[in-house]
């Protein structure tokens, strides 16, 4: 009895170094998430952890068919929060990719802590790609498998000129991003730019803004406001009734399904500019919003779509790898992008961001009278960003 | 500035100015009476507004809602005060900051878990969902006309609170010198739940007139609470009049800070900053704010 108990204990002992013991890296892939998951920009951290989950149940419950754990840390949509989230991640837990952070100044807040780091830690992300990692600070361990910041504008830029717009009125949020947004469409709407402005950052009420649009007498309206500033701009734009008049351009993240059911039909018809739609028909896509639907009981949103993406990827270059022990070898294999994209052709610039497609959508509803992205058409097929010149790295 | 620009930009600032006075009164009436700084107080304009948007589809009324939403977020406000408030009168106000600064965080996951993380949706009443050509060739939504209606009622309503019934005259008299109060025999302690429960209902009334113009989410409550704080600062803490006065005064430098200087080729920062430059120069001049409660 005492003998067997004996062993027992052995056992369990055994077993729990095996457990802890560091082999598990060359088996096993470890992966720190960390998003926005308190505040109000929650929803978005919400679809990044619900798309990621998505995609390794969809691999078979692990990634590249070894054990797989995720880490999901919360940002509370601060960079210095982000930052010590990452170096918990990073050097006590030490996983061996990081992604999911969503705000491109929390992404800078930490990018450092995770590519400095001597192990070789990769920062495949799933949203934000500032211009700061995109040219000459490109990192051979830094992927974004979204976009660069500047690639949706810059299709509604490109859109707004085709269609022929002489006269176009922009908007965005006093800050970093806004103020790229904005450059983003001045790079490819060749029309005459009459009004550019940045409000408050947080700011709801635009009734000012939008009386002196109104006396501007714009063709068209670009406007970039995330979050609540995007309910309550696209709302009040609608209830002065503007919409009729003027039309109205956005981005996909000032239309997208963690903001749509919170304007209400006072989004119907306005344009966004988008690089996935849940109307986008692949074979893969059409699994993805199925499955999502079913399991969280919403229609998934942009984010979701590239944080289950940025799972396939992660899969796709564990099995061509073998496993994340080799550096170099797991980086090959997610350069060569293997995988399919549930936004259709994918793949990697020599500064790792995508050439991909970008597509025209209208706010439309659903058969089930829910508001969706409407697909219209292609604005970009397989676009570059314009900073992948400045990044030296050669592959 | 053409003079119909300036004229609907006019009704814009008086517009947002009472949405500002409906948070301002409750706020300055706790902080001016009870001594207590109330970080929280966004908290029941963000219940007012997830009440009133849940509600409407189930009552079908909008005043139904409204007047459920109030009763809502004022029970809520009794139950806070009792619970976790009361303790703090005596302590100085850093503890004040830091427990309602925390009741900031309950309130927000609270919301969260109940409703979720993504904001929800809420509609303006069929009945004034139009627009009317007040200034020509501006048609401007009547939403935003009753907004402008249902501040001046309230601030008609304090007005006659305060100064011409019993419960008034304690309120005034509690702003001035609470200790003489107490002294008094006027059972404070119900006072002051009294009080705080109607500084919840009116700022849960800003929420919900906000909801269906703004937005209704977990983050509504912060923006407007640091204004609303310039505004009381401004007016002088504890006096109505005086928060409704600042309420309107910094409602059109706010809207007249965001269009003027961009017609100037100036940055759009300025306006940002336009508020509290003002403020500074009242609080240099003034230090007690333009209508100080009298003590």
């Amino acid at each position: 009895m005492k003998r067997a108990a004996f062993f027992a204990a052995g056992a369990v002992a055994l077993s729990m170094v095996a457990l802890t013991a560091p082999s598990h890296a060359q088996q096993g892939v470890k992966i720190g998430l960390i998003t926005t998951l308190s505040g109000p920009q929650a929803g978005t951290g919400r679809e990044m952890v619900d798309g990621f989950n998505l995609g390794i149940k969809h691999a078979g419950g692990r990634l590249g068919n070894m054990p797989t754990e995720v880490l999901v840390g919360d940002d509370q949509f601060r960079p210095d929060t982000g930052k010590s989230v990452a170096e918990r991640m990073v050097q006590r837990d030490r996983v061996d990719i990081v992604t999911g952070v969503v705000f491109s100044n929390i992404l800078l807040a930490l990018s450092d802590t995770v590519l400095k780091d001597r192990r070789g830690v990769f920062l495949i992300n799933s949203n934000a790609a500032p211009s700061q990692l995109s040219g000459a600070g490109c990192d051979r361990n830094f992927f974004s498998v979204s976009w660069q910041n500047d690639n949706v504008h810059e299709a509604m830029g490109q859109h707004m000129t085709s269609a022929g717009v002489k006269r176009a009125y922009l908007m965005a949020p006093n800050y970093p991003a806004g103020k790229d947004a904005l450059t983003g469409v001045k790079r490819y709407f060749k029309g005459e730019v009459v009004g550019e402005v940045y409000t408050q950052l947080g700011q709801t009420d635009y009734a000012a803004e939008l009386a002196a649009l109104r006396a501007a007498r714009p063709e068209a309206v670009y406007f970039f406001y995330p979050g609540g500033m995007g309910i309550a701009f696209v709302r009040q734009y609608a209830q002065a009734g503007l919409v009729q008049q003027i039309p109205l351009f956005g981005p996909s993240f000032s239309l997208d399904q963690t903001i749509l059911p919170g304007i209400g039909d006072a989004a119907l018809g306005v344009y966004a500019s988008t690089y996935w739609s849940e109307k986008l028909q692949n074979p893969g896509n059409e699994k993805f919003v199925r499955d999502f639907e079913a399991e969280y009981k919403r229609i998934p949103s942009p984010y979701a779509a590239q944080s289950y993406d940025t799972a396939m990827l992660i899969d796709s270059a564990l099995k061509q790898s073998g496993g994340i022990a080799n550096k170099d070898k797991f980086r090959d294999a997610v350069r060569a992008a293997n995988f399919t994209s549930i936004r259709g052709p994918f793949k990697f610039n020599k500064n790792h961001m995508p050439i991909q497609n970008y597509y025209l959508t209208q706010i439309a509803k659903d058969q089930q009278g829910r508001l969706v992205m409407d697909l219209k058409g292609v604005i970009f097929a397989s676009h570059a960003d314009v900073y992948a010149s400045e990044c030296k790295m050669k592959w | 500035m053409p003079l119909l620009l300036f004229l609907e930009q006019t009704l814009n600032g008086l517009q947002f100015g009472v949405t500002l006075f409906l948070m301002a009164a409750g706020l300055t009436l706790v902080l001016g009476i009870m001594n207590m700084v109330n970080l929280a107080h966004g908290a029941f304009y963000m219940l007012g507004a997830y009440f009133a948007a849940t509600l409407v589809p189930i009552t079908g009324s909008f005043f139904m809602s409204v007047v459920l939403a109030l009763a809502g977020a004022a029970a809520v406000g009794l139950l806070t005060e009792m619970v976790a408030l009361r303790t703090l009168y005596s302590r100085d106000h850093l503890d004040q900051v830091l427990a309602t600064f925390g009741l900031i965080l309950f309130f927000r996951e609270l919301v969260k878990i109940v409703w979720g993380p993504i904001a929800i949706f809420m509609d303006v009443p069929d009945l004034f969902s139009g627009r009317v050509e007040i200034v020509p060739g501006a048609p401007y939504p009547v939403y935003r006309l009753l907004v402008l209606a249902v501040g001046v009622t309230v601030g008609g309503f304090l007005w006659w609170l305060i100064t011409r019934t019993r419960l008034g005259m304690l309120i005034r008299a509690g702003a001035s010198n609470r200790e003489m109060v107490g002294a008094l025999g006027v059972d404070i302690k119900r006072l002051y739940t009294l009080v705080f429960a109607l500084g919840c209902a009116l700022a849960a009334l800003a929420g919900v007139m906000a909801g269906p113009l703004y937005v209704v989410d977990i983050g509504m409550g912060d923006d407007i609470l640091i204004k609303t704080f310039v505004v009381i600062v401004i007016g002088g803490i504890g006096s109505v009049r005086g928060a409704f006065v600042a309420a309107i005064i910094v409602g059109m430098v706010d809207t007249f800070g965001r269009i003027l200087p961009s017609q100037f080729g100036l940055s759009a920062t300025i306006a940002e900053l336009a508020i509290y430059i003002l403020m500074a120069a009242v609080l240099f001049w003034k230090p007690r704010g333009l209508f100080p409660a009298a003590g």
